[in-house]
C-alpha cells in the first residue's frame, strides 16, 4: 500500500511538472486564454454599462470569467495528452491512473490559480471594487478552495470522452452544470468578501464551506473514476 | 432477433394496449369527471400531466443510474444494460421537458410569469441540461464498449453532481432571497377525485414508460445490429478486393 502510495506520488509530481513545462515552453495561458478572460471582462462592461452595477456584480464576473477560461485550460489539457496518443501510452505503459489524476488536477489548479489572481486585479482596476484587509484574506481562501474543486472537476470531464472526436464541442455542455455549485459558493463568498450589495464579510464563511464540501467529494470520486474512464 | 416487423411482442403489445386505455381514461378524467378546482380554476388541470410527467422522469433516471450500475459491476459488461440505461435516459429528457412546458404554462397563468427562480425549478432545469449532456456523451462515436463506459460513468456522475447542484441552489435561494412565490411545502388539500386522477395520472404514465423503454431498448439494439453488419460487410469487401 505504502509502496502504491509511493507510486501515485511519483507519477503525480512527475505529471504536473510535465503539464507545467508544456505550459511554460508553449505560454498558451499567458498568450491566450489570459488576453481572453481580459477581454471578457471588458465585454461584461460593454453589456453592463454602469460602474454601480459593475461594482456590485464584479464578484459573480471574475467567476464567470473563470468559468469560460477554464474550458479552454481543460480542453488544452487534454488536447496534450491525446494528440500524439500520449494518454494511450501511459495507459500501455501500466501508469497509476490515480497519480495521473492527481498530477493533471494539480496543474489545473496552478493554473487556474494565477488566472484567478489575475481576474481579482482587473477587477479591483476595472470594476473599483475596494475589499478590506479581512477582504482579502477572505477572496485567497475562496479562489484557494474554490480552484481545488474546479481542478478536480475539470479533470475528471476533461477525461471523459478524451479522444473521442466532438468531445471539445461537448466539454461546456458537462462541464458547466457541475460546476454551478461553485460558481454559487464562490460568488457569495467573494460578494461577502467585496462587501457587495452590503455584504458582510462573516456571511462568506458557509459558501467556503460549501465550496470544500464540492472540492472533497469531486476529489474521492475523481480518484476512483478517473482510472475506469481512461481505460480502454 | 429475429427478423419481424417492428419491436413488438405479444406481451408488449397487450401493454401497449392497456397503456393507451389508461391513458383515454386519463384524459377523461383530467378534463371531463374532475372538478375544478376552487381557487384554480381549469388550470389546475395541468396538474394531472405535470405530476406524472417529473415522476416518470425521476424514473427514468433513477433507472438509468441503477443500469449503469450494473453495467459498471457485472463482469460480463452486457450491453443490454447500456441499451436500458440510455433509452431511460432519452425518455427521462422528454419527460422532464414535458414537465418544465406544463409547469411554466401552470406558472404563467396562476403567477403570471413562466418562469421563477425558485430552488425548485431551477434544480429541475439543471437536471434536464445534465441528462442532455449524457445524451451527446452517449453519441461520442467510438465501440459500443466506450460508449457504455463512458455513458455510464456519466450516468453515475450524474448521480453525485444533481444532489450537490440542488443542495447549492437551495441555499442560494434560501439565504439569499427568501422564496417569494411558491411555497413548495405548502399543504395542499385535493378532493378524492382531484386525487385519484392525479394517482391515475402516475399509473398511466409509469406504465407508457414501461412500453416506451422497452421498444426504445430493442430499436437500439437493433441499431447497434445495424452498424456491426455494416462494419462487417466493409470488412468483407475490403478483404475481397485485397484477394483479389
Amino acid at each position: 500500500m505504502t509502496s502504491r502510495m509511493q507510486t501515485v506520488r511519483r507519477v503525480s509530481l512527475a505529471v504536473v511538472r510535465k503539464d507545467l513545462r508544456i505550459e511554460w515552453s508553449s505560454k498558451v495561458l499567458l498568450n491566450q486564454v489570459a488576453p481572453f478572460s481580459l477581454v471578457i471582462m471588458i465585454m461584461f462592461a460593454f453589456a453592463l454599462d454602469n460602474e454601480g452595477i459593475l461594482q456590485r456584480v464584479a464578484p459573480g464576473l471574475v467567476w464567470l470569467a473563470t468559468l469560460f477560461s477554464m474550458l479552454v485550460i481543460v480542453q488544452r489539457s487534454f488536447a496534450v495528452e491525446t494528440a500524439d496518443g500520449a494518454l494511450d501510452a501511459l495507459r500501455v505503459a501500466g501508469t497509476e491512473p490515480l497519480g495521473i489524476f492527481i498530477g493533471k488536477s494539480l496543474a489545473l489548479m496552478v493554473q487556474l490559480l494565477a488566472l484567478e489572481l489575475m481576474l481579482l486585479a482587473i477587477a479591483l482596476v476595472l470594476y473599483a471594487v475596494e475589499p478590506t484587509a479581512m477582504g482579502y484574506a477572505e477572496t485567497f481562501a475562496t479562489m484557494l478552495i474554490a480552484t481545488i474543486g474546479l481542478g478536480f472537476v475539470g479533470t475528471l470531464y476533461g477525461g471523459l470522452g478524451a479522444g473521442a472526436r466532438g468531445r471539445e464541442t461537448l466539454l461546456p455542455l458537462l462541464l458547466l452544470p457541475a460546476v454551478a455549485p461553485v460558481l454559487i459558493g464562490a460568488t457569495r463568498a467573494t460578494e461577502a468578501a467585496f462587501g457587495s450589495g452590503g455584504a458582510q464579510s462573516s456571511e462568506g464563511w458557509p459558501w467556503i464551506g460549501l465550496l470544500a464540501v464540492f472540492a472533497g467529494v469531486f476529489g474521492a470520486v475523481g480518484a476512483l473514476a478517473f482510472g475506469p474512464m481512461i481505460e480502454e | 432477433m429475429t427478423t419481424t416487423q417492428g419491436t413488438a411482442t405479444p406481451t408488449t403489445q397487450k401493454l401497449g394496449i392497456a397503456t393507451a386505455i389508461a391513458l383515454i381514461f386519463l384524459v377523461l378524467s383530467g378534463l371531463i369527471f374532475s372538478a375544478e378546482d376552487v381557487v384554480q380554476g381549469s388550470t389546475v388541470r395541468m396538474m394531472y400531466v405535470h405530476v406524472p410527467s417529473i415522476w416518470v422522469a425521476y424514473l427514468a433516471f433513477g433507472f438509468t443510474a441503477l443500469c449503469s450500475a450494473v453495467y459498471v459491476s457485472n463482469r460480463s459488461r452486457s450491453l443490454i444494460w447500456d441499451r436500458f440505461a440510455g433509452a431511460s435516459a432519452e425518455i427521462g429528457v422528454l419527460f422532464v421537458a414535458i414537465s418544465l412546458v406544463t409547469g411554466s404554462l401552470w406558472g404563467r397563468l396562476t403567477w403570471g410569469t413562466f418562469w421563477v427562480w425558485d430552488a425548485r425549478l431551477t434544480s429541475t432545469a439543471f437536471l434536464f441540461i445534465t441528462y442532455i449532456g449524457y445524451l451527446a456523451v452517449r453519441r461520442l462515436g467510438g465501440t459500443f464498449s466506450q460508449r457504455a463506459r463512458r455513458s455510464a460513468i456519466m450516468a453515475l456522475l450524474a448521480v453525485l453532481e444533481i444532489p450537490l447542484v440542488h443542495f447549492s441552489v437551495n441555499l442560494w435561494r434560501t439565504l439569499h432571497q427568501k422564496a417569494s412565490i411558491a411555497d413548495p411545502n405548502a399543504k395542499v388539500q385535493l378532493d378524492g377525485f382531484m386525487l385519484f386522477t392525479l394517482f391515475w395520472g402516475l399509473i398511466s404514465f409509469s406504465m407508457l414508460f414501461a412500453w416506451l423503454l422497452i421498444h426504445r431498448q430493442r430499436l437500439m439494439a437493433l441499431e447497434d445490429a445495424v452498424q456491426d453488419q455494416g462494419l462487417d460487410r466493409a470488412i468483407q469487401e475490403r478483404r475481397t478486393e485485397a484477394g483479389r
